[in-house]
């Protein structure tokens, strides 16, 4: 599987190039938070660069797939995938969180070129992706929806709505995938409120569920191709992940949920993910 | 007293007649769709209508969702929980996109009666008329209501509307025109304005008759949108009449008597009474006596305006 591994290697330079961003873009914007967007760097990676179906000339294009960043405060990558994607320009990533810039501090649909949609927040997005997916039945479109939860997120009962819904209208063409990352502001999901046994939760709620390592690339790009061949119901991708991965200070680190690195802290976390991560 | 339909079985009907105008109209209930009549656009259109159960910020967040695919979608449950219990989704994911969904809701005001204070919204209106991009709309009865419920599909941009329980006295006929915004003037008159919106334009209308008996000549207004609010004719009427009581089945505070009261504040300062609830909540009962009870009737409404006009000659 030759080609397979050209696409794993090409996607798992495409998540460092998003983690080089996000680091950056949290330095320059002074606040952000990073630790939960390097933890779902390379599910966005895998979605925007090789899934989902994009125009960027044509950022509305009805027959686009949809992306839902539920846990809105990871938009730092989302951000940087959509400006590597081609949505706009790189430097407008270093506005991120300035006054009239286009990349608001949670995602503004209306603000910023190629978002689906507004979220921030938390447990929202699920049920807005079963709206989506919805109206891709009515209007007989092929679209997918994904829709990225955090794990303390799913701890809002909307969540749970949601994914009765989803399951009820039998939307195959939905997504979610938690970014179970264990970690959440004031510390770890269990002992804040504890969330297993998760994989049987989404079981239990009508979902077909796959549970993988968030940070093997083969292993996420396999899941999202059985998402997309499962019929007659939603896939929920569990994916263990590590808050703030690829930089060895931030892993692991409730503290960086919501910290922007300094100027030698950036210079670190660039060289632990090696320049290679620059723009391709 | 003449004939009285509810709002929603116009509601409910014009809905269905809208399907067939509109391919991209969705409409969404939480259960409730044989009492908001939504029903009738279930059964003709049963690709297009979603019962999400009993969960009404899931209803409002899917109708977000429908939205951005370019469906025109309508959430529909009690005043309540559409305005509370689902604020939030009503506010960050449906007014802050600016996103063309609908919300009709039904139970608004102590005219529901027997249900009591769970079910009987007396905040809908302040609620929503404090978002941003939401327009409000309260209308007065049943022909009205067709004319209304076409004129918000047709907006393009969110629209909260809210219906009353019980049938409702009718006042118009199937002549009759809505403009978003646009005031309908009822009644020409000159000492005092009335300005009333839903279950109380019909009210004022009959205080109007109390008045004239005492050689008042009043002017009545149906204010039936709240937000944006038809400015021009509040100030016409402050200062062409000098005196204007606002009536609403809602708090007076941040409803319609509000947002009277901060249009007269900003622009042509007049004496204004305010009939409606008074920061307290409502009970159960019969909507009659409850009426009488928080001082609700044509009579306290015919009072009021004779408190406006003499604070009008005391300025």
């Amino acid at each position: 599987m030759a080609a397979a591994k050209v696409l794993i290697e090409e996607l798992e330079g495409r998540a460092r190039g998003l983690r080089c961003d996000v680091v950056k873009m949290c330095h320059y914007a002074g606040s952000g938070h990073p630790g939960g967007s390097l933890s779902a760097a390379d599910m966005v990676a895998a979605l925007y660069f090789h899934f989902m179906r994009l125009d960027p000339k044509n950022p509305k294009w009805e027959d686009r797939d949809r992306f839902i960043m539920s846990k809105g405060h990871a938009c730092p990558v989302q951000y940087a995938a959509l400006s590597r994607r081609g949505f706009f320009p790189e430097e407008v990533l270093w506005t991120l969180r300035k006054f009239e810039s286009p990349l608001q501090g949670h995602p503004d649909m209306k603000s910023t070129r190629g978002l689906d949609m507004t979220s921030g927040s938390l447990g929202n997005g699920l049920s807005i992706g079963v709206g989506m997916a919805l109206g891709a039945r009515i209007a007989k479109k092929d679209f997918r929806v994904y829709v990225i939860l955090g794990d303390g997120e799913i701890q809002e009962g909307l969540v749970w709505e949601g994914a009765m819904a989803a399951a009820h209208f039998q939307l195959d063409s939905l997504t979610a995938m938690v970014d179970y990352n264990k970690l959440q502001i004031d510390g770890e999901n269990e002992d804040v409120m504890g969330l297993e046994p998760l994989v049987g939760k989404w079981q239990q709620f009508g979902w077909h569920t796959i549970e993988i390592d968030g940070h093997d690339m083969a292993e996420v790009v396999r899941a999202i191709e059985e998402a997309q061949s499962t019929k007659g119901k939603p896939t929920c991708i569990i994916a263990h992940t590590v808050k703030g991965k690829g930089v060895s200070y931030m892993e692991c680190a409730v503290d960086w949920h919501g910290r922007a690195p300094t100027q030698e802290e950036l210079d670190q976390a660039l060289v632990e993910l090696g320049e290679k991560g620059g723009r391709a | 007293m003449g004939e009285r339909i509810t709002l929603q079985s116009a509601y409910g009907q014009t809905l269905k007649e809208l399907g067939s105008k509109y391919p991209n109209l969705v409409v969404l209930d939480a259960d409730l769709s044989k009492i908001t009549q939504t029903v009738h656009f279930a059964k003709a259109f049963p690709d297009r209508f979603f019962n999400v159960g009993i969960a009404e910020q899931n209803l409002m967040a899917i109708t977000a969702g429908l939205a951005t695919t370019g469906m025109i979608p309508v959430a529909n449950t009690y005043a309540c929980f559409a305005t509370m219990r689902a604020c939030e989704q009503v506010r960050t994911f449906i007014a802050y996109p600016n996103l063309n969904a609908k919300i009709v809701a039904l139970s608004a005001g102590i005219e529901e009666g027997w249900s009591g204070v769970t079910h009987q919204a007396i905040e809908d209106m302040a609620i929503m008329r404090t978002i941003p991009n939401m327009t409000v709309v309260a209308p007065s009865d049943a022909f009205l209501t067709k004319k209304a419920t076409e004129a918000i599909i047709a907006h393009k941009g969110p629209v909260y509307m809210r219906f009353g329980r019980n049938a409702f006295p009718v006042i118009y006929d199937e002549q009759v025109s809505f403009t978003l915004g646009k005031a309908i003037r009822l009644r020409e008159g000159k000492d005092v304005t009335l300005i009333a919106c839903g279950i109380m334009v019909e009210r004022a209308l009959r205080a109007a008759e109390l008045l004239e008996k005492e050689r008042i000549s009043v002017r009545v207004l149906d204010m039936h949108t709240i937000k944006p609010l038809d400015e021009a004719a509040v100030l016409e009427a402050a200062k062409e009449t000098g005196a204007l009581v606002s009536a609403e089945d809602h708090l007076v505070s941040s409803g319609l008597g509000g947002t009277v009261a901060e249009c007269l504040a900003a622009h042509w300062p007049a004496p204004l009474e305010r009939i409606g609830l008074q920061d307290r909540f409502g009970e159960t009962g019969h909507p009659d006596r409850l009426f009488e009870k928080y001082a609700m009737t044509e009579h306290h409404i015919a009072e009021a305006a004779k408190r406006a006009i003499q604070r009008k000659r005391q300025k």
